[in-house]
């Protein structure tokens, strides 16, 4: 995997002449952090959140205009009321997360007892379960709305996912997520590198590639063409699929692995959930 | 499911038998499946003389005879164009199963004549 990693960002590092193989996941982070400052360097840091929009400026425009009455509104007030409803066994959701709401930088996080990557969308339901309460679906619904308002409590946390050193398992599972960004998939053959690594602003038919980083600050959003608002990896899936590839399940182990590895890459930036895209 | 034996037309590029006639492909046909989004879609990528909003990831398609010496050696390059650089995000038209044979040579035809 290291030569892959290598290559793909050698081949668009244009700029850095002496690029040496990344070895560690600080060194990837640095490595990838720097590639996308170098590649963008009008993008202040702190705008890499708004995707797209932080490198198109026309699209920049249509986007702050819908921003003035954030098409997400209505979905916060809904996931604060379902914060504040109690489940029937007279518990909620503030019994599972007593930091909450405001927690959305304390996931992925690695679970050590486990041995697996949590997201906050499985520890939602995991928290469901324990009270008696059926699981949400994860695409999109009532746990896009618990999102967005958890999303909105937590706007301005910076990123910090930790890959703890004494436990290689929590290793493998970055390593596994970086493999799925670097694989070429599908009956179009494209990996998630090409468009968004390689390709990252360039114009793809009528849409301008975003940069990976970023990717994971603002979700879940109100995408228009959705019509309402989904999850990190309903979006996943519909990357998967336009390069005609068989999605996974959203909360798989693949995409909590790729959750953890492209959420990894974005330490540091400031989450600005939820967001709006096109 | 992949890979597919090569298209006979690849064959004979491969085997260096240049034959002029071994591709003859029906231009108007391949403009529009270059055009089409749900079959070629050549143009989410590159620049085609005429098409509506064209992406700028590939090189821009024109002037292809004073690239491409022969129709056979651009079909090698839209069959699989992962032989010619295995990092390429061009997607591999034939070796795929994206383009039937009969698509790809009119593919080829419309391409050869920009
Ligand atoms: C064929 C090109 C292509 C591939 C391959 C691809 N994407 Fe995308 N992706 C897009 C386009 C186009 C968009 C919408 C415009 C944009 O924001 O980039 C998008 C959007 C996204 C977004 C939302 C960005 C935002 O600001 O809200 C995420 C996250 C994402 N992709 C992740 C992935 C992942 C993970 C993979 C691989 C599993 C992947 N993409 C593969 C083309 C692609
Ligand atoms: C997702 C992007 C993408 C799509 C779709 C795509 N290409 Fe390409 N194409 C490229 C890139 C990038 C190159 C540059 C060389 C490379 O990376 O291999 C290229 C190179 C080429 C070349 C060589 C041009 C030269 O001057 O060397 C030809 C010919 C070509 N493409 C034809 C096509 C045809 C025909 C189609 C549709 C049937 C198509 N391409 C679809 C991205 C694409």
């Amino acid at each position: 995997m290291k030569p892959m990693f290598a290559i793909l960002l050698a081949l668009s590092l244009s700029g850095f002449s002496t690029l040496a193989a990344a070895a560690t996941p600080e060194q990837e982070q640095a490595l990838w952090q720097r590639y996308f400052q170098a590649r963008f360097p009008d993008v202040p840091w702190e705008e890499f959140p708004n995707g797209a929009y932080a490198i198109d400026p026309i699209g920049r425009e249509n986007w702050e205009a819908i921003e003035e009455f954030p098409p997400y509104e209505t979905a916060i007030s809904e996931g604060e009321a379902l914060w504040n409803t109690p489940f029937a066994d007279g518990k909620g959701y503030a019994d599972c997360f007593p930091d909450g709401p405001a927690i959305m930088n304390q996931y992925p996080r690695w679970d050590r007892a486990r041995g697996m990557v949590v997201t906050l969308p499985l520890a939602i339901n995991e928290c469901r379960k324990v009270h008696g309460e059926k699981p949400l679906k994860y695409k999109k619904g009532p746990i896009a709305s618990l999102l967005a308002y958890i999303g909105y409590e937590s706007r301005g946390q910076i990123i910090d996912v930790k890959i703890p050193k004494d436990d290689p398992r929590a290793l493998a599972a970055y390593e596994k997520g970086k493999q799925f960004y670097f694989a070429r998939r599908g009956q179009l053959n494209f990996s998630c590198a090409h468009c968004h690594v390689l390709y990252a602003g360039y114009v793809l038919r009528t849409e301008t590639l975003s940069p990976a980083l970023g990717h994971t600050t603002h979700f879940p959003v109100y995408r228009s063409k959705w019509g309402e608002m989904g999850t990190l990896h309903r979006r996943y899936i519909g990357c998967n699929k336009q390069v005609r590839a068989k999605p996974f399940k959203p909360q798989s182990e693949e995409y909590r692995n790729l959750e953890y590895f492209m959420t990894y890459m974005n330490n540091g930036l400031p989450l600005n959930a939820p967001g709006a895209r096109k | 499911m992949y890979p597919r034996p090569m298209a006979l037309a690849t064959l004979v590029a491969a085997l260096g038998i240049s034959s002029e006639t071994a591709l003859a492909g029906n231009v108007s046909a391949g403009k529009q499946i270059a055009t089409d989004r749900s079959r070629g879609n050549c143009i989410a990528c590159h620049y085609l003389p005429g098409g509506q909003s064209p992406g700028n990831i590939g090189p821009a398609l024109v002037g292809i005879q004073s690239r491409y010496p022969t129709k056979e050696s651009l079909m090698a390059q839209i069959y699989d164009a992962t032989v010619a650089n295995p990092e390429t995000i061009m997607p591999p038209f034939g070796r795929h199963q994206i383009l039937s044979d009969r698509e790809l040579e009119d593919v080829v035809e419309y391409i050869w004549s920009l």
